[in-house]
């Protein structure tokens, strides 16, 4: 079944493409834009360690809100980015059992088939809608990480039959307190269907999906804040797969805007983890927000032909 | 009780390692052999500039350069653009090989439960990597 499936989407690999024609007189040097998105990334990626959100929910409404790209191409390369950040932390989060394969497969499953459903819409509704409806997402992301509580340890009185039968539970090292840490999740069933729609979300707006993530692992089931955060990331992975395939099969990845993007995004990642222990979270948190705010209402006006 | 890691999952991890690592030096090195233009472009590096901004988006850039969507960058693998999909697709096939290297750990755990959505996991990703899923745009 596999092989019918590759040859079929395969096929149009003999199609001819003859070169393009070089009429257009140009603004800047190549290098330019691009230079631009590897410095922008860095920084994102930074921000992002420390805020512990994904680097698609920044990169996306910041690139299209003040950059000169079509936001078809922004997701993708958000998508790809977003992928990349969480191809790089998996293996360290899974070695060292801050995530969590049993309780990230089966939410990898639905919230995956979920974004390409938002993927393939998303690249389907035109462009003011889906600025105006990222804006609004945007702006409602600024909300959660206002008001979110994190909850360090939730209490978990008794597991869902669920998670029981999965056998979803778990022991980890809590450094800061020198302890093993048990834990087990609830209401699974509830956060799966959540995860349908924080799927498609991710898929149609082309951002990982973390900063939802994070609160129905911890909030909703009950996971530690650390076991729900490392696997969150690592769940992005999988569910961003997916999503950048539809992306990247409908032409809408440039390797101009996607490769400077993503190397931007894994060094600043390594400086973010460095830099994280020194900083203050809520200077970083403000800032976060604040970029994020403006981002989100720049793309809001920008899809109702204000901005 | 000490922190306890399967095997599955350390196996998964050590695949995604080396699956990430192989992906960001092909990146690195691809978009060298772009920048530095050491094969021909299919698009000018200096032209692209003005296809990423077009008003119908990818559905005009991809009508303008006549280049087609889907798989169509395998047969274009001497354009040096052309060329960086080879690591990015290979990163995001990275997720398929793991979860085909920890089916067998699973069958071997009788984990059937588990294997099932190894298995239907792959046929998602598959399915969209495929192509066939294409909207066609706006």
């Amino acid at each position: 079944m596999f092989f019918i499936i590759l040859a079929v989407g395969v096929s149009d690999v003999f199609a001819s493409n003859p070169e393009v024609p070089v009429t257009e007189p140009v603004q800047y040097a190549w290098w330019f834009w691009p230079l631009i998105l590897l410095v922008l990334s860095f920084i994102l990626g930074i921000l992002a360690v420390v805020e512990g959100v994904g680097g698609g929910v920044l990169y996306v409404p910041i690139v299209s809100g003040f950059l000169p790209f079509h936001l078809d191409f922004v997701r993708g390369a958000g998508l790809i980015v977003a992928l990349a950040g969480a191809l790089a932390a998996g293996p360290g989060l899974l070695r060292r059992g801050m995530a969590d394969l049993r309780l990230a497969i089966p939410i990898a499953l639905i919230a995956s088939t979920s974004a390409i459903v938002g993927a393939m819409i998303g690249l389907a509704l035109p462009p003011n809608i889906i600025q105006t409806l990222l804006g609004t997402t945007i702006l409602g992301i600024v909300v959660i990480m206002i008001k979110a509580k994190k909850s360090e340890f939730p209490e978990v009185p008794k597991p869902d039959a669920l998670s029981q039968s999965l056998r979803i539970m778990g022991v980890y090292h809590e450094p800061t307190i020198d302890k093993d840490v048990k834990w087990q999740v609830h209401r699974t069933p509830m956060a799966l269907i959540l995860f349908i729609f924080i799927g498609m979300i991710a898929g149609m707006f082309g951002l990982g999906a973390g900063w939802a993530n994070v609160p129905v692992l911890n909030l909703v089931m009950g996971a530690p804040i650390k076991i729900s955060v490392a696997t969150s990331k690592f769940l992005l992975s999988i569910t961003d797969t997916s999503a950048a395939w539809i992306y990247l099969n409908n032409g809408a990845v440039l390797p101009l805007m996607v490769v400077p993007s993503v190397i931007g995004i894994m060094l600043g990642s390594m400086v973010g983890v460095r830099i994280l222990a020194v900083t203050k979270p809520k200077v970083i948190r403000i800032l976060v927000i604040a970029v994020l705010g403006v981002a989100g209402l720049k793309s809001l006006l920008t899809g109702l032909g204000i901005g | 009780m000490a922190p306890q890691i399967s095997e599955e999952q350390l196996l998964y991890a050590n695949v995604l390692d080396k699956g990430m690592k192989l992906g960001l030096i092909g990146l690195v090195i691809t978009f060298a052999v772009y920048a530095f233009g050491i094969f021909e472009h299919k698009i000018p590096i200096d032209q692209i500039q003005n296809y990423w901004n077009l008003d119908g988006g990818v559905t005009e850039y991809l009508d303008k350069t006549d280049i087609h969507a889907g798989w169509a960058w395998l047969g274009n693998l001497g354009y040096s653009d052309m060329l960086n999909f080879l690591p990015i697709a290979f990163l995001s096939l990275v997720t398929v090989i793991c979860y085909l290297a920890i089916i067998p750990w699973l069958i071997r755990k009788k984990d059937i439960t588990y294997v099932m959505f190894a298995i239907i996991e792959i046929i998602v990703l598959i399915f969209a990597a495929s192509g066939i899923l294409g909207s066609g745009g706006h």
